[in-house]
């Protein structure tokens, strides 16, 4: 599904990813585990075109073949699949529930299949649907959440770009949240990389764990490997 | 190659220098065209400098420099004025008033004053707006100070406009104004309240916690310029000999802009040299739009030309430094 | 109620829809990219032009000139944001500031050049030239087309923002342009289209400046456009029922000022609208309808 490689990107003058090389499967949950400051933002950005690559391979199957990520546009990206469920939720506060849903589905011109897709949505979170004219700025967090996952899933992932998803939220409201997210992809195939602080919770999701240091990745495996592994149990998961 | 830095002193002495040799130069020269004009690009030299204090050190955007530049030139003028024609020109002129006639460096700084003040009336109104608001309620001003000028007839002769100003500002007070001008702005950048101004302009609120009081060191920026401002208001209508409502407006305080955009917004060297550079620029291009009879090409070309100058330099000719002269 | 009083709030009307017509521009675009634009008032001067140059053409039909205008408005608007705005985007918001200055500087001498600086005089057709008398005042016909006009505008403005994809994006824009991106929204496309609705509708006001006060020249803009973000700010930048509200309340109120005071008063006008400015900024500087923003670094 996506593969990078030697992937370099600087902000300013500051080089932020040092050569990272990493491979999503199709239907895969991979997650990007760190410090903070250890370019996992970065990585999620470049991966939808907002930010640019100082060189590096980028590519993204498609059906019609290999997509150079590095050179296509922000909206193209999101055309062929990529979706960014950014940090901190970032939902439209003062737009209705309803039409933050609409937004999510902003390319398509099959109105009728968006409007399946939002009552998909609806179903699942009966909360959103009941609320769906209501502003979205006055949801909780955790359903500013749901709604957030929600936006994204109506444009139809390919590739789902979650960062950090549990950031804010309680812990029950988090384990709900990446229930969803396992039945997403075990029930959909929903391919997804998620970077996310709580080492923990991201390794017994994924199949497959990157651990990003100042722009290098220092390990990698399947999420099991390295939730056993001592020097990951010691640096990220850890008390304190 | 690095060119030698001077000592602020040496720029100072050399400064007097340079200003020295222009003034009796042109004077020597005994042309009047050539006279008028170096004083006009001295005063543009001032107004530059001072804004690139307001504007430029506290990152404030003022456009308001014009109206305090008619308010000090009206001012000024009410005290300069042949005594003896004041009664027929200005009837609702006080007789007190009326009486007095000061020489113009004196009535210069009563213009500059009351420029100062009514910067201080008007700042602590506006100085903590927001860019966008300032702008504009500066060029409100404006409006509403030529509105004033137009309609105060008994003092200002309304549109038909003053004429007959005594041609007082001669280029050797001019000179010596310039050289003050710049180095009072020098002196304010380099002491305790211009690294205050520049704290503002990177970052307000950092400002305050240092125990800097924002408004009150915008407050003091707004009324120098001010002041300043009508200074050079005061001098400029007793070079043309001409004044009125309009001839402080909108045109200048774009052009005002453009300049210490070019020069950098905070850098005085490049203030002055900007101003230099513009005002002859624009100069040759008017004799070109006389000698065609196109007028507006100018304006075009500086509008299109600043626009330019933006896209390749945004920050101007020097940003805050100041070339060639050592600062520490 | 006296025949004065009706010829006051017809003019009211009149004269508070023209600003309405030109703020609701100011507020679209400040709403989108937190730009003042500064040669939003020009467009209503090149608005007055091109309905001259149709008028005195008599190339096509009278009704035809206002959608004319409309068209020609619009590319107009979207061409400074393709020539000024686009080259600069991402840059601090006093370059944006400093560059629509400019480009308002240099489309008045352009004007100036191209269009001289003689003021001309302006027949409007005969029809809107006509005169009624409601409850014995004497009102012309485009006073009260104006209003009509406008409020038609803004409501088709309206329903355009709230109901359609466009309009839904754009709102989003206003709010979160990062999270918009993600969405796949194009920034570009839309910054275009609210320079380019907000130039038509200013051209439309130039058309009926014209038609109102018969007289057109290059610089004819800049104080109305000024006088325009006036009533955005009493309304609320940003805020698209606030800039329709503050052009009616800064028409009537400069009305009020003319036509109440005695008439040497009347040459302050102009200072009155902008004292009004200072008074709003200083009492409710987020406007009636605006949101109190934080401060931007």
């Amino acid at each position: 599904m996506l593969r990078v490689e030697d992937l370099h990107v600087t902000r300013g003058r500051t080089k932020v990813l040092d050569g990272i090389d990493l491979t999503v499967e199709t239907g895969e949950i991979a997650t990007l585990i760190g410090a903070n400051g250890a370019g996992k933002t970065t990585m999620l950005m470049a991966l939808s075109g907002l930010l640019p690559v100082a060189s590096g391979r980028l590519e993204l199957n498609t059906p019609d073949g290999p997509l150079d990520i590095a050179r296509t546009g922000p909206v193209d990206l999101v055309r062929a699949g990529i979706v960014h469920c950014p940090e901190g939720r970032q939902i439209f506060g003062r737009l209705t529930i309803e039409e933050n849903l609409q937004l999510g589905a902003y390319l398509s011109d099959d109105r009728a299949g968006v409007a399946r897709a939002v009552a998909g949505i609806y179903d699942r979170f009966p909360i959103l649907g009941e609320r769906r004219a209501m502003k979205a700025g006055n949801l909780s967090g955790g359903e500013q959440m749901m709604l957030a996952i929600g936006r994204a899933l109506v444009a139809e992932p390919k590739l789902l770009l979650l960062d950090e998803p549990s950031l804010g939220l309680a812990p029950q409201i988090t384990e709900e949240i990446f229930g969803f997210l396992e039945e997403l992809n075990r029930e959909h195939g929903v391919t997804m990389l998620i970077v996310e602080q709580n080492a923990m919770l991201a390794l017994e999701l994924a199949d497959r764990a990157f651990v990003l240091e100042t722009g290098h990745v220092v390990l990698n495996g399947t999420g099991k490997e390295l939730l056993d592994d001592p020097a990951v149990f010691e640096a990220y998961l850890g008390v304190g | 190659m690095k060119m030698p830095a001077l000592s602020p002193l040496q720029a100072f002495f050399l400064l007097v220098a340079v200003m020295a040799g222009l003034v009796f130069a042109v004077t020597a020269s005994g042309n009047g065209y050539f006279e008028t004009f170096a004083a006009l690009t001295l005063i543009n030299v001032m107004l530059a400098v001072s804004l690139t204090m307001t504007n430029g050190f506290t990152g404030m955007f003022s456009l308001g420099h014009p109206a305090f530049m008619t308010l000090g030139a009206y001012v000024t003028i009410l005290f300069t004025y042949p005594v003896g024609r004041k009664g027929f020109a200005m009837p609702a002129l006080p007789e007190i008033i009326a009486q007095i006639h000061l020489p113009l460096p004196v009535a210069a700084l009563v213009g500059g004053l009351f420029a100062a003040l009514m910067g201080w009336l008007i700042g602590r109104l506006v100085v903590h707006l927001q860019t966008h608001y300032l702008a504009v309620a500066t060029l409100g001003l404006i409006i509403v100070v030529q509105t004033f000028a137009l309609n105060l007839d008994g003092l200002t002769r309304g549109g038909r406009g003053i004429t007959g100003i005594p041609r007082e500002a001669t280029l050797s007070l001019i000179g010596v104004c310039t050289v003050l001008v710049i180095v009072l702005c020098w002196r304010i950048k380099h002491a305790s309240l211009g690294r205050a101004m520049l704290a503002v302009r990177e970052n307000e609120m950092a400002a305050r916690c240092f125990g800097i009081e924002a408004f009150r060191v915008k407050l003091l920026a707004f009324i120098l310029g001010a002041g300043i401002a009508g200074f050079c208001g005061a001098l400029l209508p007793h070079v043309v000999s001409v004044m009125s409502p309009k001839t402080f407006g909108l045109i200048l305080a774009f052009n005002l802009i453009a300049i210490i955009v070019v020069g950098g917004q905070g850098s005085i060297m490049g203030a002055i040299l900007a101003a230099v550079f513009i005002s002859v620029g624009s100069e040759s291009l008017r004799r070109v739009e006389e000698s065609t009879g196109v007028y507006g090409v100018t304006q075009v070309i500086v509008a299109v030309a600043l626009i330019s100058f933006l896209l390749v330099r945004p920050k101007g000719l020097f940003g805050l430094k100041e070339p060639f002269i050592r600062t520490s | 109620m006296s025949d004065y009083l009706i010829q006051q709030i017809v003019n009211g009307l009149s004269l508070g829809s023209l600003y309405a017509l030109v703020a609701i521009g100011f507020s679209l675009i400040y709403g989108v990219i937190r730009l003042v634009n500064f040669a939003h008032g020009d467009l209503l001067m090149i608005g007055a032009f091109m309905t001259f140059g149709l008028v005195a053409s008599d190339l096509v039909p009278w009704a035809a000139i206002p959608l004319l205008v409309l068209a020609g408005g619009f590319l107009a608007g979207g061409l400074i944001e393709r020539v000024a705005f686009r080259s600069i985007s991402g840059a601090p918001m006093i370059t944006g500031f400093i560059v629509t200055l400019s480009a308002s500087v240099a489309i008045q001498n352009l004007a100036l050049i191209f269009l001289g600086s003689q003021p001309r005089n302006f027949n409007f057709p005969e029809v809107f030239r006509m005169r009624l008398s409601i409850g014995g005042a004497d009102v012309a016909l485009i006073d009260l087309v104006i209003p009509v006009v406008t409020l038609l505008c803004a409501l088709a403005l309206t329903t355009f923002i709230r109901k359609t994809r466009a309009g839904i994006a754009i709102r989003a824009v206003a709010e979160n342009p990062f999270a918009a991106q993600l969405m796949g929204i194009s920034i570009g496309r839309l910054v275009f289209l609210v320079f380019a609705v907000g130039g038509a509708l200013a051209a439309l006001a130039g058309l009926f400046w014209s038609g109102k006060y018969g007289q057109i020249n290059p610089l004819m803009g800049f104080l109305p456009g000024l006088k325009a973000f006036v009533a955005t700010i009493i309304g609320g930048v940003g805020s698209l029922p606030g800039a329709i509200i503050g052009g009616y309340i800064l028409g009537f109120s400069e009305i009020a000022f003319v036509g109440f005071l005695p008439p040497e008063y009347s040459g302050y006008r102009d200072a009155f609208v902008f004292g009004l400015l200072i008074l709003i900024l200083l009492v409710r500087p987020q406007g009636l309808f605006g949101e109190a923003e934080q401060e931007r670094a």
